[in-house]
């Protein structure tokens, strides 16, 4: 299926960095951007594009896991009126692949500098997923990533997500099949395994 | 840079698209091309031209091969889900893709320059990645030519609209072929070679015209007439025929008549018809000694006459002939005797009359009618070929004596050729010496045949051109294809093409080998593009023949 664009909007803050990824802390709890879909972050004069997966919500802190509270209420809703607390003390994070980065250009790999701590993250807007997807050699740096979270479904999941900014979500996928059709072409199974998700 | 030197606009040589890039390649075993995912591999036909854009020289080639590629060999195991259109759609081109084989075969320059000097042989090939392209009008004009005084446009490039057009001064220099199997197209394509030959002025026809179908209306196999050289060029045909009463049936009044008479049929004559006629050697041993006795014009006679069983022992006594050989002497006389158009008189060969016409420039065609037996056909061609080859030695020996002008260059026109240059008889055969002496009298032969295969090796080496239509058998297709260059790859090309109305042209006339879609025949507009589709001098002195036909 494909979704359609996030609302662009300042999600949340880096609070994990290193070149190929970093990690987010939403401000909204349960809200995290969705899987595969595209967001930037500033370092200093560049723009770091990233794709996001991987969203978690836990304790804020770590080793602190939170406890069942709703055995007295009648729905889930209610647990966190009696308990407003609760929200203090959860927090929502997600982990972005780093895909490219923007000085004068755009570039689909990856930028000389990681990003910077507490540096804000936006969802991109749809015109901006549109242009950073016109390109497809982005792919190449998801499916050589060492993120846990599969691969494929990665690179399944942000193209689902791009194509929604595409006029022809079809011909852009198709577009995007055959690029993954070159980079894997000598793996059959594989290429058939993802194309499958593409639809 | 100089003008000269400018490499040539690219915009001016977009005459198609790019199909795919080389791959792979070498100079004896040509290329290989990847096709672009755009190119879709079922829209490639084997024998079609291609242009490869090297980076220094474009290269014109043949497609001589068509094959299908998998970057991962566990395709055949296919893990790839083949019913969603969706992956198939996204792994052509790349996953899975179309392989063309090309024989590189000309090059093209690609600056301005190079376009006035023509077309070179290949010496390297182009490239890796160089691009390939659906070959320009320019590109094979290069090649080809346009049509002009000595150019006929005789048939388009597969999948192209661009004339192919043959010099035909050129090729009437040489002895040609046009072959195929049955129903292939021929006689048509024999119809085209006649008129441009006589449009352009290159040679005088003169046409053995067994099944009655150069002179006057000939019938397509779906039934429709198309016109003979006769209703085209009125005053430039003459249509002799040896059956008359055929020839009048068919509203055609005939130029003249022929006959034979018996004191026309030499030895030699006997000594070809030695199969046919199921003669045994010694058969044709006495009928030189038949021949001794009552003289080269009054053997045929002789021997006929009657006589009685005493007359006859001690003739054969004399002449020292066997009473078995004469029985089958006889019986095999017996049978010419039974040919329509033999006369019990000295003299009537029309070779005098055919010279007057072939000298006046008027092409001959001879009709045989309902004569179409082996034995007439066999020894009407070649008696008159052999007196008028006779006449043609002899004016072109005095010609180079006396300075002066040697007689105009005659094309024989000989369906079914086999019979007359099969290896067994194309040693004696006039038709064998013609076409080993090439263009030194100044006649050369047009011959057409079903089973190359039953001509003289010999005979087809020497051949200048072939043209050649579907052939399907394999030692026809190696007969044909004999000591031509690149002759595996020409093999898959010849036994490809379509059953009408394709052939592959190879040798002296046409720079490289191509495959042509012959031009069309029988039809109003074809008339009128032959009419038309020549110099205005050319127009002047053949086309109002054929506009009268087609405007009357
Ligand atoms: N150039 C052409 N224009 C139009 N029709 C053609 C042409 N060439 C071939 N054909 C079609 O193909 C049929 C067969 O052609 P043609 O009679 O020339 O064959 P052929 O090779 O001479 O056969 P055969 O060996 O039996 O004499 C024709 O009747 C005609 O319908
Ligand atoms: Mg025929």
């Amino acid at each position: 299926m494909t979704g359609a664009i996030a609302e662009p909007s300042r999600v949340g803050e880096v609070v994990e960095a290193s070149t190929a990824s970093f990690v987010a802390q939403c401000y909204e709890l349960h809200q995290p951007p969705p899987l595969g879909s595209l967001v930037r972050t500033r370092a200093g004069s560049i723009m770091i594009y990233a794709i996001v997966f991987n969203a978690r919500t836990g304790s804020i802190e770590p080793g602190r896991r939170p406890i069942a509270r709703g055995q007295e209420e009648e729905e889930e809703g209610d647990i966190f009126k009696s308990n407003p607390q609760i929200t203090k003390l959860l927090r929502t994070d997600f982990e972005a692949v780093v895909v490219g980065y923007r000085d004068e250009l755009l570039h689909q790999y990856l930028p000389p500098a990681p990003g910077h701590i507490h540096s804000f993250v936006h969802i991109c807007e749809k015109k901006e997923v549109e242009e950073f997807s016109g390109r497809l050699d982005f792919l190449d740096i998801i499916l050589e990533s060492k993120i846990l979270l599969g691969v494929d479904e990665l690179v399944g999941a942000s193209l689902r997500y791009a194509s929604g900014a595409h006029a022809d979500p079809r011909a852009f996928l198709v577009e995007a099949g055959r690029a993954l059709a070159s980079s894997l072409g000598g793996d059959l199974h594989r290429l058939n395994s993802l194309l499958k998700r593409l639809k | 840079m100089t003008a000269e030197n400018q490499l040539v606009p690219e915009k001016a040589e977009l005459g198609g698209k790019r199909l795919g890039m080389v791959v792979e390649g070498s100079l004896s075993m040509g290329l290989k091309v990847r096709l672009d995912r755009s190119t879709f591999v079922e829209d490639m036909s084997v024998g079609r031209y291609v242009t490869i854009r090297g980076q220094k020289d474009y290269f014109l080639g043949m497609v001589t091969g068509i094959e299908l590629g998998a970057a991962d060999d566990r395709l055949a195991s296919s893990p790839l889900d083949a019913a969603d259109p969706f992956i198939v759609e996204a792994v052509a081109g790349s996953a899975t893709y179309g392989l063309l084989h090309v024989m590189p075969q000309v090059k093209l320059g690609r600056r301005a320059i190079d376009l006035t000097e023509g077309a070179k042989p290949v010496k390297t090939v182009p490239a890796h990645f160089s691009a390939v392209w659906e070959s320009s009008q320019r590109d094979i004009e290069l090649v080809f030519g346009k049509e002009d005084e000595r150019r006929f446009y005789l048939g388009t490039p597969l999948d192209m609209e661009t004339q192919v057009c043959l010099d035909l001064v050129e090729l009437t220099k040489r002895s040609n072929g046009v072959f195929g199997k049955s129903g292939t197209g021929k006689t048509f394509l024999t119809r085209l070679l006649l008129i441009g030959i006589l449009q352009k002025g290159a040679a005088v026809n003169l046409v053995f015209d067994m099944h009655s179908e150069y002179g006057w209306e000939g019938r397509s196999e779906t039934n429709y007439k198309v016109k003979g050289l006769k209703q085209l060029f009125p005053s430039k045909t003459a249509i002799l025929t040896l059956d008359e009463e055929s020839t009048r049936r068919r509203k055609v009044s005939p130029d003249g008549v022929v006959k034979i008479g018996y004191g026309e049929i030499e030895p030699e004559d006997i000594e070809l018809l030695r199969q046919t006629l199921n003669l045994t050697e010694p058969s044709v041993q006495a009928v030189y000694q038949f021949s001794r006795e009552f003289g080269r014009d009054g053997w045929l006679s002789g021997l006929l006459a009657r006589r009685t069983e005493e007359e006859t022992a001690e003739l054969l006594a004399r002449l020292n002939v066997h009473e078995s050989t004469y029985r089958n002497l006889l019986r095999g006389m017996e049978r010419l005797r039974r040919l329509p158009f033999l006369v019990d008189e000295a003299s009537h060969l029309p070779v005098q009359r055919i010279m007057e016409y072939l000298d006046r420039g008027v092409n001959v065609v001879l009709e045989f009618g309902r004569v179409t037996s082996p034995e007439s056909y066999i020894l009407v061609a070649n008696m008159l070929t052999r007196r008028i080859h006779e006449q043609y030695v002899e004016r072109t020996e005095m010609a180079l004596g006396e300075g002066r002008q040697p007689p105009r260059p005659l094309v024989i026109t000989l369906e079914e050729a086999h019979r007359f240059l099969s290896h067994e008889v194309a040693e004696q055969t006039i038709f064998g010496r013609i076409a080993r002496e090439m263009r030194k009298y100044n006649v050369t032969l047009l011959v057409i045949d079903q089973r190359p295969s039953g001509i003289d090796e010999e005979v087809m080496s020497q051949l200048g051109t072939k043209i050649t239509c579907l052939l399907d058998n394999e030692r026809d297709i190696d007969s044909v294809l004999t000591g031509v260059a690149g002759k595996s790859e020409l093999k898959g090309v010849l036994a490809r093409l379509e059953s009408k109305q394709q052939a592959l042209i190879f040798g002296h006339a046409v720079p490289v080998p191509v495959v042509i879609r012959t031009r069309e025949y029988g039809s109003a507009d074809s008339y009128r593009g032959l009419g038309v589709a020549h110099g205005a001098d050319a127009k002047r002195r053949s086309g109002e023949d054929a506009r009268e036909v087609w405007e009357g």
